[in-house]
This record gives C-alpha cells, sequence and structure tokens, in this order.
C-alpha cells in the first residue's frame, strides 16, 4: 500500500487532493508560484534548527509536563514576595469566564456580533469608575507602567508642558518605563522621598515644582508599602501651580482605602493583576487609567473607551466607541500615542472579580489584608536583629523588613528560608541601598496565622544557621 | 454548494439575552463570593489598622459595586459570552492583519495551568527552571525564523513591540551621538498604524510612503525621503494589502546608507514563515505577533506578545532582563550595556510564550513552512472566487499573487447600490461570520481584508465565499436588507451618534446615570 501523507490536524489544506484542486482553480501547477514576488536572492533554502515535531497531542502533553515540572509554583511553598505582582485569591468563576472560548479568542468584531465583548468591558470600566469614585476608565493597557507613563503624557498635553516629577519611592520598573516612555518629549524629575517617613518629601516637591511641570506621579501605598499622608496636601500644591496629580494604587485596597480622586486626583492609574487574575509570572497584568468626565482628559486619551448607547429597538442596549477619532487606529501619527492588542481579556476577569466581592467583599478583603500584613509585621518585628517597618507609618500588605541587626545579608537569608519551603520578600538592597539589607514582604488574605508563624520560626532558623556558618 | 445543498447558513440567529448592565441586576444583600476572614489571634494582635490610617486616607463610603449572589454572576457572564463570536466559534478569516488562526486547546491547557499561572516572577530562577526553559528555546526558534540574533518577549503586544523598536532606534543614534540631528521614521501606508504613531510618541517625525501605481511601495519616494535626519524605517512586508514589496532589500540598504536603522513589523509574516526571512532582506530588528502568526489566541484584545527580534549589534539595547543558558542553568540577565529599560513589568505575557512554543514544536520546521504555504493557497483560493462577485474590484498588483491576505474593494458595489463596506459588514452577522473592514485611513475605498490562514478548509471558504456573494445580490436586488441589518445578531443598528458627544457620550454606568437617566 502506498504511504499517505498525513494531513497535519491544525492545517486542513494540506490534504494533496484538496490542495490541487485549488491549484487548479487558481491555475498555478505548485503552490510555490504564489511566491514568485519574492526575490530569488531573498527566499530562505536553508533549513530552520527546529527539532523534529511532535505530532501527536498525547506526547506534546508529556513533553510539556516534563519542562513544567521544573517549575516550583508559590503552591509548593509559602510565599511572600509581592514588589508589583501579587499572589491573591482568584475565584473559580473568575477562570471559568476568563478561559470561555468565545472572549478567549474574540478579537476585534463589532459591537454586533461582539456585542458581549463591549458589554462585559463597558461592565469593567463602570464598576472600576465606582470603586475609582470617577466617571471615565478605559479598556485595559498593557498594565500599570504603560497607564503610569500615558497618564504623564497625557497630563502633558492636557497642561502644555514638558515636565513631570515623580516620587523617587515608585515601583523601580515601573520609573524605569515611565523614564524610556517619556524620553525625549517629556522630562521627568525625580522628588525625594522623606527620610523619616518614607513618604513623599513634601518641601522637596514645593522645591522642585515650577510653571513648566504639567504633572506630579505618586503610588499609594508606595513601593515601600506605606500609605502616603499627605495626599490632599499634594493636590492643593500641584493645582495651585497649575499642575496635574496623577496617583497609582492598587485597586484591592480601595475598599478600605479612599480612591485617590477624593484627594484630589486628576488621574488615577494602577493594575488590575491583583482582581482575580493569575500571577502568571508577571504576565497577568493590566493597566487601567481613570479621570473624571471631562471632554479635555477623554480627548488625550490613546486607548479604546467603549460608551453606551440605544438601538433601532427600544429597550435594546448597544455599545461603541466613544471618540474614536482620537486615537491611532484613526489617525495614525496624528493620534494620542498608540493603541492595539493590550490586555482586555484580563479586564473582562477583573469586572467578574469586582461583580463577585460587591462593596463588602471589596471592604472585608482589605481589612483583613491589613491585620494580617499587620500581625505578620508584629511576629517578624519580635525577631531578635531584626526591624520592621522602620518609617512607621500604616501599610497595607506590603511592609519592610530590615535585616542591618543581624550583620547577614538578604540574599542569604532567602536562600536558607527557601530550603525551608519559604519565599521570603523581595531583596531592595540594590534598588535603595540606603535601606541597607531590607526587604519587601507581602502578606495577603491568602496567608494563614501559621503560614505567618512558619515564616517567624523559618526567619529565626536562618538566621541562627546563617550566624553559625558565620562564626565558624 | 455540496449535493446541491447551499453551505451558507440562512437560519442562523445568534443568542440574544436582552441582558441587563450588571447594575440593573444587583440586589441588597447578596454575595458573590466571601474572603477569608483573620484568624483569631490575627485579629487580636492586629487590632483595627484601618483606624489608624492618616487623615483623609480611608475610604468614606463603600463602593457602588453590584450585589449578586454567585448563580447570577456566573449566568450573566455566559449569556454575555454567548453574544461574542470567538474563532472557536465563527469561520474566523474576515480579520485580516491578524491572523485569526486556531488557538488549539492542548496549549491552553498548560498556559492556563498553575505551573504557569501560580509563579511568581520574582522567584529565584532556581525555582522557574521550566518557564526560563520555555522562553529561552521559544528565543532559539524564532532566531531561526527571522535570521536574527536575539529576542526579547517584553512587549504587551504588536504596537508595544513598534515603540520599543522606536525607542531602541532612539537610544542606538544617541549612543553614537547623532540622536539630535536623525529625527525621522520613514513608514508606508500599509503597514500598521502603530508603526507611525509609536514612532511618534518617541518623538521621531514620520514620513510615510505611499504605493506606486503598481501598488508596490514606491521606491523614488524613499529615496527622495532618506536624508542624513533618517532614524530609520519601520515597516510591514508583506503589506496590509496583501502585496509582497520584492524590492524590500534595497529600501533596507538605501536606509542603511543613509546611517537609518531597519524595523520589520512581521504581523503579516503568517505567510513567508521559513520562506523569506528578516535577516536576508537587511533587516536590523523584526518583532512577531505570538498572538497572531504564533496562535495565542487574542482574548478579546490581548494580552498578547510582540517578540521583539534584534541582530547582535543592537542586542545591547534590548529591553532588560533576557533569559541567558550558561550550560547547566537558564538564568535572567540585566546586564546590557544601553539597554532602553523597561517597556513592561516583568518579562512579558509568558503564558502566550508558552503557547507559542507549543505552536512550533507541534509543527516542526516542514511543518511552519506548510503553514505558511498553505496560508498563501488559502488566501489566494479567495482572491479567485471573490473577485469574481459582482460589486467587488482587488486595486493594486494586478493578475498578481498575493500572500497571506487581500485587501478587497467595494467601491463598485457602493456606487451602483449605494450599499457600503459597513452595511456589508453588520449584513455578514447575520450568516454568524466576522467581517473586518480596514484600518483608517481608506486608501482604498469601501475595503475589507480577509485573511483565511492555514486553519480554514476548502469548505469553510466556499461558505464565507457565498456569504459575500449573497450580500452582493441583496445589494442589486434588495439594499434594504443590507442596509437594515444585523436582523439575527445580537442587537440591532446602534445609534451611534452620542458617542461624539460629550454632552452624552457615557463611558461608565455612572456617568448614563448621571446624564441621562437624572
Amino acid at each position: 500500500m502506498k504511504e499517505r501523507k498525513f494531513t497535519h490536524p491544525y492545517i486542513p489544506n494540506s490534504y494533496p487532493e484538496v490542495q490541487k484542486q485549488m491549484m487548479d482553480e487558481i491555475g498555478i501547477d505548485s503552490i510555490y508560484d504564489l511566491f514568485s514576488e519574492i526575490p530569488e536572492e531573498l527566499r530562505f533554502k536553508g533549513k530552520m534548527e527546529i527539532p523534529e515535531p511532535i505530532l501527536s497531542e498525547a506526547s506534546l502533553v508529556r513533553h510539556m509536563e516534563k519542562i513544567l515540572s521544573r517549575n516550583q509554583t508559590v503552591n509548593e511553598f509559602v510565599s511572600f514576595l509581592g514588589a508589583g505582582c501579587y499572589q491573591h485569591y482568584v475565584p473559580a468563576i473568575c477562570d471559568e469566564i476568563a478561559s470561555r472560548s468565545e472572549f478567549l479568542t474574540a478579537y476585534a468584531g463589532e459591537p454586533y456580533e461582539d456585542h458581549g465583548r463591549f458589554q462585559a468591558l463597558f461592565e469593567y470600566q463602570s464598576m472600576m469608575g465606582e470603586l475609582l469614585d470617577m466617571d471615565v476608565c478605559n479598556v485595559p493597557t498593557y498594565d500599570w507602567c504603560q497607564a503610569a507613563a500615558t497618564a504623564l503624557r497625557m497630563a502633558g498635553r492636557i497642561t502644555g508642558r514638558k515636565k513631570v516629577l515623580v516620587s523617587k519611592n515608585v515601583n523601580p520598573q515601573r520609573l524605569s518605563a515611565i523614564e524610556n516612555y517619556c524620553y525625549p518629549v517629556m522630562e521627568v524629575i525625580l522628588v525625594d522621598y522623606c527620610s523619616e517617613t518614607g513618604c513623599l518629601n513634601l518641601s522637596d516637591l514645593e522645591e522642585k515644582i515650577a510653571c513648566d511641570v504639567g504633572a506630579i506621579y505618586f503610588e499609594n501605598p508606595n513601593y515601600f508599602g506605606l500609605i502616603e499622608t499627605s495626599g490632599q496636601r499634594v493636590a492643593d500644591i500641584v493645582h495651585a501651580n497649575g499642575s496635574l496629580l496623577v496617583v497609582g494604587v492598587d485597586p484591592i485596597t480601595l475598599g478600605v482605602l479612599a480612591p485617590p480622586s477624593q484627594y484630589g486626583a486628576d488621574i488615577a492609574v494602577g493594575d488590575v493583576q491583583t482582581l482575580g487574575i493569575h500571577m502568571n509570572y508577571g504576565g497577568g497584568m493590566a493597566g487601567f487609567i481613570a479621570s473624571q468626565d471631562r471632554e479635555e482628559f477623554v480627548a488625550e486619551y490613546p486607548s479604546r473607551l467603549f460608551g453606551i448607547a440605544h438601538t433601532e429597538v427600544p429597550g435594546e442596549w448597544g455599545f461603541g466607541d466613544v471618540f474614536y477619532d482620537r486615537t491611532s487606529f484613526a489617525k495614525r501619527e496624528e493620534g494620542k500615542e498608540f493603541v492595539g492588542t493590550a490586555a482586555a481579556l484580563w479586564g473582562i476577569t477583573a469586572g467578574v472579580y469586582l461583580a463577585l466581592m460587591g462593596p463588602y467583599g471589596m471592604e472585608e478583603i482589605g481589612k483583613t489584608v491589613m491585620q494580617k500584613s499587620l500581625y505578620a509585621a508584629k511576629e517578624i518585628g519580635k525577631l531578635k536583629g531584626v526591624r520592621v517597618n522602620d518609617f512607621g507609618g500604616c501599610f497595607f500588605k506590603e511592609f519592610l523588613v530590615n535585616f542591618d541587626g543581624t550583620g547577614l545579608a538578604v540574599r542569604d537569608i532567602n536562600e536558607s528560608l527557601r530550603e525551608k519551603g519559604i519565599l521570603g520578600g523581595k531583596d531592595l538592597s540594590l534598588e535603595f541601598p540606603e535601606l541597607g539589607e531590607t526587604a519587601l514582604y507581602c502578606v495577603t488574605e491568602v496567608h494563614t496565622e501559621e503560614d505567618i508563624l512558619a515564616l517567624c520560626r523559618g526567619l529565626d532558623q536562618a538566621i541562627q544557621e546563617l550566624k553559625e556558618v558565620g562564626s565558624k | 454548494m455540496k449535493d446541491g445543498r447551499s453551505y451558507l447558513r440562512r437560519n442562523f440567529h445568534q443568542a440574544k439575552w436582552d441582558e441587563p448592565i450588571i447594575f440593573e441586576l444587583s440586589k441588597p444583600g447578596q454575595r458573590g463570593i466571601l474572603v477569608p476572614q483573620p484568624e483569631e489571634e490575627i485579629q487580636k494582635g492586629a487590632g483595627r489598622p484601618w483606624e489608624e490610617l492618616p487623615d483623609g486616607m480611608r475610604r468614606r463610603s463603600l463602593p457602588d459595586l453590584p450585589q449578586l449572589p454567585q448563580i447570577e454572576v456566573l449566568r450573566h457572564y455566559l449569556r454575555l459570552s454567548q453574544g461574542v463570536l470567538g474563532a472557536d466559534i465563527n469561520i474566523e478569516i474576515g480579520q485580516g492583519t491578524c491572523t485569526m488562526k486556531y488557538s488549539p486547546k492542548v496549549n491552553e491547557k498548560f498556559a492556563a495551568s498553575p505551573k504557569i499561572q501560580d509563579i511568581h516572577p520574582l522567584q529565584h530562577h532556581e525555582t522557574v527552571q521550566g518557564v526560563l526553559e520555555i522562553i529561552y528555546k521559544t528565543d532559539l526558534f524564532l532566531r531561526q525564523i527571522s535570521g536574527l540574533d536575539r529576542f526579547s518577549f517584553q512587549p504587551g503586544g504588536g504596537s508595544q513591540a513598534s515603540f520599543a523598536m522606536a525607542s531602541i532606534i532612539r537610544a542606538y543614534h544617541k549612543a553614537r551621538g547623532e540622536e539630535n540631528q536623525r529625527d525621522e521614521i520613514i513608514t508606508t501606508i500599509f503597514s500598521h498604524p502603530s508603526n507611525a504613531a509609536a514612532a511618534a510618541v518617541k518623538g521621531f517625525k514620520v514620513i510615510t510612503i505611499y504605493p506606486d501605481e503598481h501598488g508596490f511601495p514606491d521606491f523614488q519616494a524613499l529615496k527622495s525621503a532618506v536624508s542624513e535626519r533618517t532614524a530609520g524605517l519601520m515597516i510591514t512586508n508583506p503589506e496590509d494589502t496583501g502585496v509582497f514589496n520584492p524590492r524590500i532589500k534595497e529600501f533596507t540598504e538605501m536606509v542603511h546608507k543613509a546611517g537609518g536603522l531597519c524595523g520589520y513589523d512581521q504581523a503579516n509574516a503568517n505567510g513567508i514563515l521559513g520562506l523569506t526571512r528578516a535577516k536576508e532582506a537587511g533587516f536590523d530588528m523584526c518583532f512577531f505577533n505570538l498572538h497572531k502568526t504564533f496562535s495565542s489566541p487574542h482574548g478579546c484584545g490581548g494580552p498578547g506578545a510582540g517578540a521583539l527580534g534584534v541582530t547582535k549589534e543592537l542586542e545591547q539595547f534590548l529591553p532588560v532582563p533576557v533569559v541567558e543558558f550558561d550550560g547547566d542553568r537558564y538564568v535572567l540577565n540585566y546586564d546590557l550595556a544601553n539597554s532602553i529599560g523597561k517597556v513592561k513589568m516583568f518579562y512579558g505575557n509568558i503564558p502566550a510564550v508558552v503557547r507559542a512554543y507549543m505552536w512550533i514544536v507541534s509543527l516542526g520546521e516542514e511543518g511552519l513552512k506548510e503553514a505558511a504555504k498553505v496560508a498563501v493557497l488559502n488566501s489566494n483560493y479567495l482572491l479567485t472566487k471573490i473577485k469574481d462577485i459582482r460589486g467587488v474590484e482587488v486595486p493594486y498588483a494586478p493578475g498578481k499573487h498575493r500572500f497571506e491576505q487581500v485587501r478587497y474593494s467595494w467601491a463598485p458595489l457602493t456606487e451602483e447600490t449605494g450599499i457600503t463596506t459597513e452595511d456589508v459588514q453588520r449584513r455578514m452577522c447575520d450568516f454568524g461570520l466576522h467581517y473586518w473592514t480596514s484600518h483608517h485611513p481608506w486608501i482604498v475605498p469601501e475595503p475589507f481584508t480577509l485573511e483565511p490562514t492555514e486553519s480554514a478548509s476548502k469548505q469553510d471558504l466556499d461558505e464565507y465565499v457565498e456569504a459575500l456573494k449573497e450580500i452582493s445580490s441583496e445589494a442589486y436586488e434588495n439594499p434594504e436588507i443590507v442596509r437594515r441589518a444585523p436582523h439575527r445578531s445580537v442587537v440591532h443598528k446602534i445609534c451611534d451618534d452620542q458617542f461624539d458627544d460629550p454632552e452624552k457620550w457615557a463611558i461608565t454606568w455612572r456617568a448614563y446615570v448621571k446624564k441621562h437617566l437624572s
């Protein structure tokens, strides 16, 4: 029997008889005739070094299981890592909706056959609006980095000014992205944090603010986990100067913490990863930008903004793009920055999360996280040579732990903790050397009393062991 | 037609639930999920820390979020999902430039497994060797496919990858002391709008090349555009019209001679995988959309991934970190001399990289080429059928074959019947088919762009063509049915006059309530 070439399950028309029929219709003898526009010298005639295909799905599964067995998840440890990506509980329904074929595989359909996509994202915008106490929120951009950077560029266009002030106690990764995104059109000037409180230094702000400053940006809680103390005062200083206030927030804090609009922020930004989205090795980020409903603000958003409307049939809701002509889809380089595929699915998922949580869930999770993290800080602070939250002040879920009194390095302590099944807090000694051997610990609603006590025991042991090794 | 029976789904009707806005469903006191309460010891030890919050930092009243029981949240979103015609459900060939190919379900199983979902990006590299291996090997595969030397997966989509390319172009000239002199980026009108837009964000002046009389990017126009001010070229090839620029090498040579860099937007790579590469065409950089060419699903508009590749010379400018293999262990390297820094948090949309890896290893080198060949075969088969439909024309490069997509025009139909491409778009919904017009500006009048990819069968293509043919006949014989469409979609024709009116637009429910209900 003649051996038959198989048809790849992903490529139906690799079936030779069908290919022949189609070529006859087109009027060609070989598929290669279709590529005649590629000049000879550009045709790739070599062989790509790509392994022989794993053709059966069963074998592919085995292959992947083997590779991924070399990942250890946070579930295999007790993790206290945060610093921009957070382990919160993801409700089952968030996963259910995020993995629905319809949402997962749709893209850019019209508000007719993709009505559900428009409605789900409009509702996401709306629930974020409630959480942030603002009337405009975008379809998500890539992440908080992009949201903050875009908000500053928006502020630059709204005010017609070319400088922005950024607090030094923001997440350094975000600062890097903001600096790259602003350069060379806008200048980023750093404002110190107060060495006493760890919060934005108001006198440095007053010194640096000037008539060419379009906006100031700080994060709340800041990178040290601290809740900034003087939001409204900053807003007053900034507004008196004709500048705008842009504040970055973690939305999961907002059942308890005041949203930035309530202390004078003009634009609020942040990331919805904490709202029902897995960490995904940092791939679960999605940025929001929100503001009041003023034309001069709405006109500067690069993102899509879905609006609600009626249809020709009474009682039917319809949706569409608000002020589409501001976007680069409509105007290319004349549009506002650029828009493209970003993180819509995570917006839908965050909407599901907020709908599940409701007002009381958001309040409770805020309170629970604050209690658990404070308890953890207090317990860790009992360890000899370990200082917690040196700056004092309130924090939400993250706090600084300083090990200078032990004479040990965070790096070594974390190494030792890992052997004990614990992922210690992020080492800040490179990013903020002025803080000494300090780590940023994160505690959320997923942690139990036992987890926290296990961490304390682990830290205690690690310190003892490392000291013993050191003294030998 | 099969055995005399039409493929057309004349009785299709999408699910229509008349689903209220979620706020309309709210019932006080209902809870969708409960939060774990702190143990007694914690409550005792911590007290009520929210009462210690600084002045003005405590929320005064709870957010007015909807309150629903769990089943109603689920039901609401499942109903909404039924009002979405995803690529798994319809014959998804109507969204040209976007490569809506099949996203294999087995890939989803791993992208959404705890082994990927539940790892923190700051875990020690010893604990994440699996994912680092996947990132590193996908980098190796893309090096083979492009001929370039190193990839970063940090950009979250094609537009952000365009932005990263523009950033590298600027950083490169800065390092050579020519930053201020070189302030122009050249693109073509049939390259994705984000190439022009991202270059402008990076402070460049944008020069746009239009097609010559044969439909190819105008070489003479390029010649007069390049100068000592040229910073770089950022273009697509094949272009969004499906036309491959055969003089692409001359384009890159011309720009190089002027001292600029060449960045290749490979959003349209699906028809050329393994057949022609960025390297041989003279590009210094390129990016692939993993959510297009490499099968990661589009997620209603992301998360996607723009895999950004560069030559050895430009490696030093990539966003940090990149993944290295020391022969034993995979590690993250933050030490690049002239890195543009971060464009996105952490390392990018990693689940998309996992899917791309799985897609590539399930095809191998022959399979990748086969995918490209069949994508182009499918596209030209459609072209053969569609150019004969009454009211359609195919501008540019007459008689030439196209690559993986074709930009068509309904200009004759509009002229003869008044039916526009947007009318056709709404009518296609009635047959359960997605159809997109094109990016603006509409240089091609009344455009539509079809890209069947390798995933469509001949029968799928025939069904799509039959629907277009049917609508063309309707336009000539019974245009009202097209003009009033859709009839069997989720909703009827939307009154869109308030989307551009600041007094009336409503971007959130609360804004709608304020503007229209009070």
